[in-house]
């Protein structure tokens, strides 16, 4: 079976052997937070995780949202969850998002938040901590901005780390 | 489910996968169109509607990429339309391509998937950053490998799988690419090189992640009166499946895809497959990650859970094993052109099951088929099962 397709190579570029045109798009957005995410916030400014609880399925989730995409219904409480949990899966990156070597690695996890529902958690960031020691399982604690740096955003948590 | 027509597939064909391909998208996509077309001794006359596949329209840098892949994909005043659904399009296009034609309202239709990731500059993993959730997860400045690793560390956590039944994975099926004329990454690999490759994010090495890709992949498929006509050999669609978990991928089970699971079922009712381990012949799951394809292999109950690492262990998945596990060598080792990718496992199986996949062809006549694609925000699963 012969195939059609031309493979080109950096140097096809680089010599100009083969033509190529730019262009940088660009474009800019304001998102509102919403009812849901705008709550949950305004509550990181505040040094507080909320989740929502849905009566109905007995679950309590973070993210918070507005209503339970799973009975459908907007009937919810908010709850004031820990700020603490548990490591729930995790990962030592070496690249950054266009595959450059870091010197230091990004330690992402999702964290299970405590009060949450099991296995509910939110993506974060892990520090103070040898990545070689970090283990699923392992209890984890939120290290806040100073009151007066927050803004109101998922980074007022700066990271967590083991307790 | 009631359906009304049976489908087969007469025709496919494909460009290689490339690194960099010198084509533009529509370049590709008419290469692909072409020689399946030629593939089932048809002309763009022949052809009812065309139904495209593409994923983000970031990768191009061009907006309503569907429209300018119009010319390429030989819509030129058809019943046109793109279906997207991330990395599980491949799958998914050729089952809308089923329904035009199940439905009853179209006798023949053209399916074409088409990737050009490499205009996307620095890196195409900059068109993944914006998957993530814009206010909870993005300002943590996330890329597209930690969800990846996580899902991947959650899986090998939950069951207890070494690095080296993963492993197996890349080296089953970089080594089954070696004979596929697409291939972008076929070589003779061993275990320790996959395991001693660079580590990119713990637990993922290099030689567990497919390559980005430009290439087209294209099915032509025509209703049950019109197959026999066109060819001897028509390949069956027998189910169709598809499936979306929430997008809280943060509140979900991350080590086994319920989702898939729930694909497969859809598919396999349709089919009348109630033992699929048994009634399956090949399996052409998604493997953009090594582990997704142990992962696919439970969601699509030809594994049991936890259990898909043994089967390759055992042989099992090897192209003479009993049940063979991408013998075209998967996105591993053929490439990954997101969408195209997709739809080159259902050029596979449609290849295979006619007996024409030359060096890499499956021993035994088989004569059944699962193909499944996955992506969105790690949430979907798109299966089609195929018989001859
Ligand atoms: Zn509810």
């Amino acid at each position: 079976m012969h195939l059609k397709g031309t493979a080109i190579s950096k140097q096809d570029l680089d010599s100009g052997k083969v033509l190529f045109t730019r262009g940088d798009p660009h474009a800019h957005y304001t998102w509102d937070t919403g009812i849901g995410i705008g709550r949950y916030l305004e509550g990181l400014r505040k040094g507080k995780i909320f989740g929502t609880h849905c009566k109905k399925c007995n679950r309590t989730v973070i993210p918070p949202r507005a209503f339970c995409e799973l009975c459908f219904s907007s009937n919810i409480e908010w709850r004031h969850l820990k700020d603490t949990g548990v490591i729930n899966t995790f990962s030592i990156c070496y690249v950054s998002w266009d595959a450059q070597r870091v010197q230091t690695p990004y330690l992402p996890a999702v964290i299970e938040i405590d009060g949450a529902s099991k296995g509910h958690g939110i993506l974060h960031l892990l520090d103070e901590v040898d990545p070689k020691l970090i283990r699923i399982g392992m209890k984890v604690k939120a290290v806040w901005k100073r009151p007066e740096e927050r803004t109101g955003a998922i980074t007022d948590i700066q990271y967590f780390k083991p307790y | 489910m009631g359906t009304k027509g049976k489908v087969a597939i007469v025709g496919a064909g494909m460009t290689r996968f490339m690194r960099r391909a010198q084509e533009t998208p529509k370049e590709l996509a008419f290469e692909a169109v072409r020689a399946a077309l030629d593939s089932a001794q048809m002309t763009l006359g022949d052809i009812d509607c065309v139904i495209h596949g593409t994923a983000p329209d970031a990768f191009d840098g061009i907006h309503m990429k569907g429209e300018y892949l119009l010319d390429g994909s030989g819509g030129w005043q058809k019943p046109y339309m793109r279906g997207y659904v991330g990395g599980g399009t491949g799958v998914f296009a050729p089952i809308q391509g089923w329904y035009h034609i199940a439905s009853g309202m179209f006798e023949t239709a053209l399916v074409v998937c088409e990737e050009k990731m490499s205009s996307c500059q620095p890196h195409p993993q900059g068109a993944f950053l914006t998957i993530f959730d814009n206010m909870t997860e993005r300002p943590l400045k996330p890329n597209l490998l930690w969800i990846f690793a996580l899902e991947m560390n959650r899986y090998m956590h939950t069951y207890g799988i070494k690095l080296e039944d993963i492993a197996r994975v890349s080296v089953k099926n970089k080594n089954n690419a070696l004979h596929h004329p697409a291939a972008q990454l076929g070589k003779e690999i061993t275990l320790n090189e996959v395991l001693n490759s660079e580590v990119l994010a713990w637990p993922v090495h290099r030689e567990m992640v497919s390559p980005t890709s430009d290439g087209a992949c294209a099915v032509i498929l025509a209703s049950q009166k019109r197959a026999k006509k066109i060819t001897p050999k028509p390949v069956w669609i027998t189910g169709v499946g598809w499936n979306l978990d929430t997008s809280y991928w943060t509140n979900r089970d991350l080590a086994y895809p319920q989702y898939v699971e729930n694909a497969a079922r859809m598919a396999y009712k349709m089919a009348g497959i109630r033992e699929p381990k048994k009634e399956i012949h090949i399996a052409e799951p998604y493997d953009p990650f090594a582990y997704k394809e142990l992962h696919h292999l439970e969601g699509l109950l030809l594994a049991d859970k936890g259990q898909a690492p043994q089967l390759t262990a055992d042989g099992v998945t090897a192209r003479t094993g009993n049940l063979p596990v991408c013998p075209s060598g998967g996105l591993l080792g053929v490439g990954n052109p997101i969408a195209a990718a997709g739809l080159m496992k259902v050029c596979e199986l449609f290849w295979q099951l006619r007996g024409e996949a030359g060096a890499r062809q499956v021993p035994g006549k088989p004569h059944t088929g699962v193909a499944q694609a996955w992506g969105d925000l790690m949430q979907v699963g798109t299966v089609i099962t195929v018989k001859n």
